[in-house]
């Protein structure tokens, strides 16, 4: 029953000037626990609001979500996130920026303590436990940021694309650390990006997203995640059905972005 | 005129003298690698020996101009002339016209000589003798002693040193200029030189010498430093219950639509009007005391300060307080360890500005009406003509003003080490 189920959300924005966005429309799907599922889709088609909604930051106009069985109202430990950036605590310590949830929940301070370390050794941040988060570069940040949400121990972990800001191989890097989480956390992950290899490598489940509404357009299972845990992800690259899923993705993904700018023309012209 | 010119002359002289001589011997660091400096403002540092220099030579300019003792004396810039001079009269009277020589003694203001003697000479002019202090100038009734009278005989000038000249006109004589006055007096101005006179700017050295005397003889019944511990005291006190107020009150109105509403229009209509214009009204309703010099202290901490704590409240990454909220953080929690820390750069920039404002506000409030403070000793002094106390008063007003700036940006680094790093 751990399951997360979203379930029929819609999202309208009512605008000042009377106007209104359909963010989302009918949105409905259910990860089982442990499932890492990446969502794609082009620029405003709602990914970021539907994490909000599951992260309980936004109410939905109408529909639902569960977290295992329990109607979600507003943000809470269980479901973790880890933004694209500038979300850590610059005033703090690597190492009370990991301890902040224990911390939160009235921890003891051995015992969080000991799980901060742990984690740090984790995601490879072992030296730099008392350094200050602005010390540290990008790369480390989001590992920082993982940690901290790991720290929690949540139910789910919900990241907003979280190496978009990354350069390309530090990005590969951390790529293959989420991946490796995953799998020894057994956590469910909903994972936003913009980059459609990433998606690919990641998602254990694979939503594309269109656009105005906003509403699930094609739902794919993938075999690369699986196939990824603990080995270069540059090997699994060369998977003969990794090219052509890439292919018809990115197609697919350009046909909306197409289709956007020309509504936009005629709506110009 | 001629100090700005020797000033811009040090300027530049300065300029190329460290140019050419000290940045040779500098060692080259990544930035004086940099080709490309005009317009990259992070490669522009300030440049210690001009600062130095810059100092030294606003001391040195003074010192030039007021005949300081501390400067080697071919610094020194002409001073007033002192000694004896004389120049010539010619009368013209009843009997034709006479010579007569005067004699004068041009003394330091200071001091009182007695006033030369002359022989009068011989014919119906005689010659006069006068005591005219240095900067001053002198009235010299030429007549006085002569046997053709101005009124009586009709006696006039009709030349000085052989020049000819009529009332209302002037001649330069050796050491001085000679008027002739409407009615027919002498009116001598000894040359004047190109020093200020101690009663408009004394020299450094005197300055000195009065703050010494102020710190331990004081002035209007306190030493120099009482009056300077009297205003920072009511600044603090003052600073202290604007922040105290101001803080929670900005806090509220980042983090609650009524607060937001209801204090609005106060603090927006509050935040232009200069704590100066309010001065008035204080002393109206509260006098002169301490009282009402602090809560017009914390009237121009209190807007600052507000304006401060909301501008920290809203600027906030609101991702920051998603994140706390989602690591199960309660209001109160955010609040304590997200909302404060992330405001506390702001706080800062707040209580900088607002230690300025106070103080400038202090010292107006205090030449204005006050008992004791640093305003009001260079008030009355500057009643008093007493300019060395209130060159005192403005320096050490200045070196206060900025030792409370460097103190709250040492603050500043100590306990917020993150600003402008997020
Ligand atoms: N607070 C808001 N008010 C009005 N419109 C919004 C708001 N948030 C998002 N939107 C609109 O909803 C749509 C989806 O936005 P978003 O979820 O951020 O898209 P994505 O993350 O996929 O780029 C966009 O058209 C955006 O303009
Ligand atoms: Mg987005």
């Amino acid at each position: 029953m751990s399951d997360l189920v979203i379930d029929n959300i819609s999202m309208r924005f009512d605008l000042p000037n009377g106007d209104y966005v359909q963010a989302l429309q009918d949105v409905s799907l259910t990860l089982q626990s442990g499932e890492l599922m990446s969502v794609l889709g082009p620029s405003g088609c709602g990914k970021t609001t539907l994490l909000n909604i599951v992260a309980g930051f936004l109410a939905p106009t109408s529909g639902e979500i569960r977290l295992n069985g329990d109607r979600v109202e507003g943000p809470a430990a269980e479901r973790g996130m880890v933004f694209q950036q500038g979300a850590l605590f610059e005033w703090m310590s690597v190492r009370d920026n990991v301890g902040f949830g224990p911390k939160m929940k009235g921890a003891p301070k051995a015992e969080s303590r000991e799980t901060v370390d742990h984690l740090l050794d984790v995601v490879g941040l072992q030296d730099f436990k008392e350094k200050m988060v602005y010390e540290l570069s990008g790369g480390m940040q989001q590992r920082v940021a993982l940690a901290r949400c790991l720290a929690n121990d949540p139910d789910v972990i919900l990241m907003d694309e979280p190496l978009g800001a990354l350069d390309a191989l530090t990005r590969e890097k951390m790529q293959g650390l989420v991946l490796k989480l995953w799998k020894e956390t057994g956590k469910t992950i909903i994972l936003i990006t913009h980059s459609v290899e990433e998606a690919l490598l990641l998602g254990e489940r694979l939503l594309v997203m269109a656009p105005r509404p906003g509403r699930i357009h094609k739902e794919y299972r993938l075999p690369f995640a699986d196939l990824g845990v603990g080995k270069d992800l540059r090997e699994v690259k060369t998977h003969p059905d990794y090219g052509p899923k890439r292919e018809e993705i990115l197609s697919m993904i350009w046909d909306m972005e197409e289709e956007i700018m020309g509504r936009t023309e005629e709506a110009g012209a | 005129m001629i100090p700005l010119l020797i000033y811009v002359a040090i300027f530049v002289g300065a300029f190329f003298a460290v140019k050419f001589i000290v940045r040779r011997t500098q060692p080259r660091d990544f930035t004086s690698l940099k080709t490309v400096t005009f317009g990259d403002e992070s490669a522009v540092r300030a440049d210690r020996w001009a600062s130095i220099i810059s100092v030294v030579a606003l001391f040195v300019l003074w010192g030039m101009f007021t005949g300081s003792a501390l400067l080697p004396k071919f610094l020194h810039m002409p001073g007033p002339f002192v000694g004896d001079t004389s120049f010539a009269y010619t009368a013209e009277g009843p009997a034709g016209t006479d010579d007569a020589v005067v004699t004068v003694r041009v003394h330091p203001v200071d001091q009182k000589p007695d006033a030369p003697e002359v022989d009068p000479g011989d014919g119906f002019a005689k010659n006069d003798s006068v005591l005219i202090g240095a900067w001053r100038s002198g009235l010299i009734l030429w007549d006085k002693n002569d046997e053709a009278k101005r009124k009586a005989d009709g006696a006039k000038i009709i030349a000085i040193d052989g020049k000819p000249i009529s009332a209302g006109e002037r001649v330069r004589t050796a050491n001085g200029t000679v008027a002739i006055t409407d009615k027919g007096t002498i009116n001598f101005t000894p040359a004047k030189g190109m020093q200020m006179e101690p009663i408009w700017l004394p020299s450094p050295e005197a300055v000195w010498a009065r703050f010494i005397d102020l710190t331990q003889e004081g002035y209007q019944n306190f030493t120099v430093l009482e009056h300077l511990g009297w205003s920072l005291f009511r600044v603090v006190v003052g600073f202290f219950f604007g922040a105290l107020i101001g803080i929670p009150l900005g806090y509220a109105m980042g983090l609650s639509n009524w607060f937001r509403g209801w204090f609005d229009p106060i603090v927006e209509f509050m935040r232009p009007v200069p704590p100066l214009a309010l001065i008035p009204l204080v002393i109206i309703w509260f006098g002169i005391e301490e009282d009402a010099k602090i809560i017009l202290l914390f009237l121009a901490a209190l807007w600052i300060m507000a304006i401060a704590a909301r501008a920290g409240v809203s600027g906030v990454n609101i991702s920051k307080v998603h994140a706390a909220y989602s690591l199960g953080a309660s209001k109160w929690q955010v609040m304590r360890y997200v909302i404060v820390p992330n405001s506390l750069p702001e706080i800062f920039t707040g209580a900088r500005v607002a230690m300025g404002v106070c103080w400038g506000t202090v010292v107006a409030a205090e030449l204005v009406a006050a008992e004791k403070g640093a305003g009001m000793m260079i008030m009355v002094a500057s009643r008093f003509n007493l300019t060395d106390i209130v060159i005192v008063g403005i320096i050490l007003i200045g070196v206060i003003g900025y030792g409370i700036d460097i103190l709250m940006r040492q603050a500043e680094r100590f306990l917020v080490p993150w600003k402008g790093r997020a």
